[in-house]
């Protein structure tokens, strides 16, 4: 009897040991189901979610504070991947937090911008070159389209361009065939389910 | 050497249709009024414009620098004048434009000077170089830069080159009819080959339904009299011509997934490129022209030698295209991609030009649902899944298809010719394709806008703590300065904590040092009247100040 209690007290501790030492020896950094949110994020770092950048929004999330269906740039697409990942339900963008949008970069007017850097404080991604009292320009290749730098210019010199398909970015479309036409039989039984 | 041929699972045998265009043997097409030269003809990086409108061009002028290694040099097929670079329509099935070298030819033909290279001499490194900027690239239809594929592999030497004249999707005759005309040169850049490589062997796969092309290609190796060149007739079956269908064929080595066949000591090119490097590092004539197959419903089918940059109408005219085409198609009737216009312009992955018609090819049978009969499976040369690929492809399964290998797809349209349902596979695949490459961009543009994001957080933190400790550093080193100056200053003991605190401490202190060393100037050297004023000024305060405290209510 004594010695069986022993053995499994033994034992208990034996195993509270290997957990407790496992717990501290493979301990993750950061929340990783954060980092999982963040992936699907577009980094626009937009704040149309309601907070300060992506990572923040994902943060919130992952804690519950807000909902999945805040983020205008990453569309009905990036609410249903996040519905996936956190096995919730799906449901349509937030109209509040503003509507999906065409892909479009800023575009500053070189000739009207008076070079105050008002525009390159307010970039969240550092995609606006430019010193004071001198032109300021956008690098379209590293601006995600945040719409940020449009409220602080003063000159209103900053418009948003749509950006358009070039043969590098083009997608073959998903192939759709119209369907043969029968002609009508008098007999026909009802017509096949195929038009889905 | 090598009695035995190998053989790979799959493919087709459609009808080849390939008399028609080589009857007549390979016309040299005149110029036309105006070429249309892409600076963007090959994979990699688009070539910057070396000219400007207005000016005067040669014939073989470089006029697009490569942008970097994995990139090719275009060239002026002609002398002329630029007259514009704009985006212009491009042989592609978007329909989309790019940029273009739009040059009127001025009938002269006069040939830039010959850049003079003796590439036995110089180092094998400097070669590719020089077929990078003479823009040779594959023109078997991937346009992949040569100079990029002339490196040994990684065991440091390739033991065969394969010359690849397979040439097996039906219609088109152009490399047919180069090797008839051209099998010496064909042979020579291939040793050129050889010895950039330093392979043991050469191997030139030709497929036994152009026998005049490989009788053609064994009298010039029997007058070349190298033994390692070796002329090997297989059988005609489609895609032969694939590179890793060839290889398998020729050397019976299977390149797995996810390796390249130098990873095995085979590099394969095809026959038009060999003459290209032959052509460029012996004649020192870049890459301008090339051969043309104009089949289907034309006229007179046939191959042209035409200059890069000619608008597909001129071939067509001089083809005789006829009434009833409905689609024109650039490539075979398998792999081919449709045109978008008939002001597209020659480029050099541009192998046929193929009118369609109802009659000729009728338009596709309605797609049904697929039957899972397997025989895709079956007729697969790339050894694939097509039922998997095509359902998660369907279903926008991206990730699922890529696990069945949808990358190793070559697109040979084998599975949708035997499917029984008519379901355009090819047409999903390639939709899937570019969907992940498109996905795989805009992850790689999230990822460096989320790095771009952090370090402009990190940035303003830094700069935050710098002024902080900048402030610091002035407000300690003040005091410790001029102690004796200050006098009775503030001791600056607590404030090395706080730097507001501290700022706050250093400015009190030197206003107090400064109202301390400051004496009213106007009260030095006085009469004795000006005293006296002042003092019943003072006296007339004092009883003022007396009044106003006696007024005051207790």
């Amino acid at each position: 009897m004594i010695e069986a209690l022993l053995v499994m007290a033994g034992l208990a501790l034996a195993l509270g040991a290997a957990l407790g030492a496992a717990s501290v020896l493979f301990r993750t950094q950061g929340d990783p189901l954060v980092d999982k949110i963040d992936a699907i994020l577009p980094q626009t770092q937009c704040g149309q979610c309601g907070y300060p950048g992506c990572k923040p929004y994902a943060t919130a999330i992952a804690g519950g504070d807000a909902d999945i269906n805040q983020c205008p740039p990453g569309g009905d697409e990036g609410v249903r991947k996040l519905a996936d990942l956190l096995g919730r339900e799906y449901k349509p963008l937030n109209a509040e937090h503003g509507v999906e949008k065409e892909k479009a970069v800023a575009f500053i007017d070189e000739a009207t911008c008076i070079g105050c850097t008002l525009c390159i404080q307010a970039c969240p991604v550092d995609a606006i070159v430019g010193a004071a009292k001198q032109m300021h320009t956008i690098v379209a290749d590293l601006c995600t389209g945040c719409e940020l730098c449009i409220a602080p210019c003063p000159a209103d010199c900053i418009t948003m361009e749509t950006v358009t398909e070039t043969l590098d970015s083009w997608k073959w479309r998903y192939p759709v065939f119209e369907l043969k036409v029968e002609p009508l039989q008098v007999s026909a039984q009802p017509p096949a389910k195929e038009a889905a | 050497m090598f009695g035995k041929l190998f053989s790979f699972n799959g493919g087709v045998k459609p009808d080849p249709s390939k008399a028609d265009s080589t009857r007549e043997p390979i016309a040299r097409l005149p110029l036309p009024p105006q070429l249309v030269v892409p600076l963007h003809q090959h994979i990699g990086g688009t070539p910057r414009p070396l000219v400007r409108p207005g000016d005067a061009v040669l014939r073989g002028q470089r006029i697009g620098a490569a942008d970097g290694n994995v990139s090719s040099a275009v060239h002026a097929p002609t002398s002329g004048r630029v007259v514009a670079i704009e985006p212009r329509l491009m042989p592609h099935a978007s329909g989309l434009s790019s940029l273009a070298v739009v040059i009127e030819p001025d009938g002269q033909d006069h040939r830039a000077e010959r850049e003079y290279f003796d590439w036995h001499a110089a180092s094998p490194g400097e070669v590719r170089d020089f077929l990078r900027d003479a823009g040779v690239v594959g023109l078997g239809g991937a346009v992949f830069p040569s100079h990029l594929k002339l490196t040994p592999g990684k065991q440091g030497q390739t033991d065969t080159l394969i010359l690849n004249g397979a040439e097996c999707e039906p219609f088109i005759t152009c490399d047919d009819m180069l090797m008839r005309a051209e099998a010496e040169g064909i042979l020579r850049g291939a040793l050129i080959m050889k010895r950039l490589l330093a392979a043991r062997q050469v191997l030139v796969g030709i497929e036994d339904n152009k026998p005049l092309a490989a009788a053609a290609l064994k009298a010039a190796a029997l007058a070349l009299g190298d033994a390692a060149l070796e002329i090997v007739v297989i059988p005609t079956r489609y895609p032969a011509g694939g590179a890793k269908q060839l290889i398998r064929v020729l050397t019976g080595i299977e390149v797995p997934h996810g390796s390249r066949s130098t990873d095995y000591g085979v590099q394969c090119f095809n026959v038009a490129t060999s003459l290209a490097i032959w052509r460029a590092l012996e004649q020192g004539e870049p890459l301008t022209r090339r051969i043309v197959t104009v089949a289907g419903n034309v006229e007179r089918p046939r191959n042209f030698d035409v200059a890069i940059g000619t608008p597909i109408s001129h071939l067509f005219d001089a083809a005789g295209l006829r009434p009833d085409t409905d689609k024109l198609i650039m490539g075979g009737p398998m792999m081919g991609i449709p045109l978008p216009g008939i002001e597209a312009p020659v480029v050099k992955a541009m192998n046929c030009l193929l009118a369609s018609s109802p009659t000729l090819f009728p338009p596709p049978e309605a797609e049904q649902p697929c039957i899972r009969c397997g025989e895709c499976a079956r007729a697969c040369p790339a050894d694939l899944q097509p039922f998997e690929l095509y359902w998660h492809s369907r279903a926008r399964n991206f990730g699922r298809a890529q696990e069945y290998h949808l990358f190793d797809c070559i697109e040979c349209g084998c599975c949708a010719y035997v499917c029984p349902s008519h379901i355009p596979l090819v047409d999903y695949y390639r939709y899937a394709k570019s969907e992940i490459w498109a996905r795989e961009r805009e992850k790689d543009a999230a990822d460096s806008a989320r790095e771009r994001f952090e370090f402009r957080n990190w940035r303003a933190e830094r700069e935050k703590e710098e002024k902080a400790a900048k402030l610091a550093a002035r407000a300690a080193a003040k005091p410790a300065a001029k102690p004796a100056a200050a006098g009775a200053a503030a001791a600056p003991t607590s404030m090395a904590d706080d730097p507001k605190k501290a700022l706050i401490e250093a400015a009190m202190a030197r206003a107090k040092a400064q109202k301390e060393a400051v004496e009213a100037k106007n009260t030095g050297s006085l009469t004795t009247a000006q005293q006296a004023q002042i003092d019943a000024t003072e006296a007339r305060r004092a009883r003022a100040a007396e009044l106003a405290d006696g007024d005051k209510p207790e």
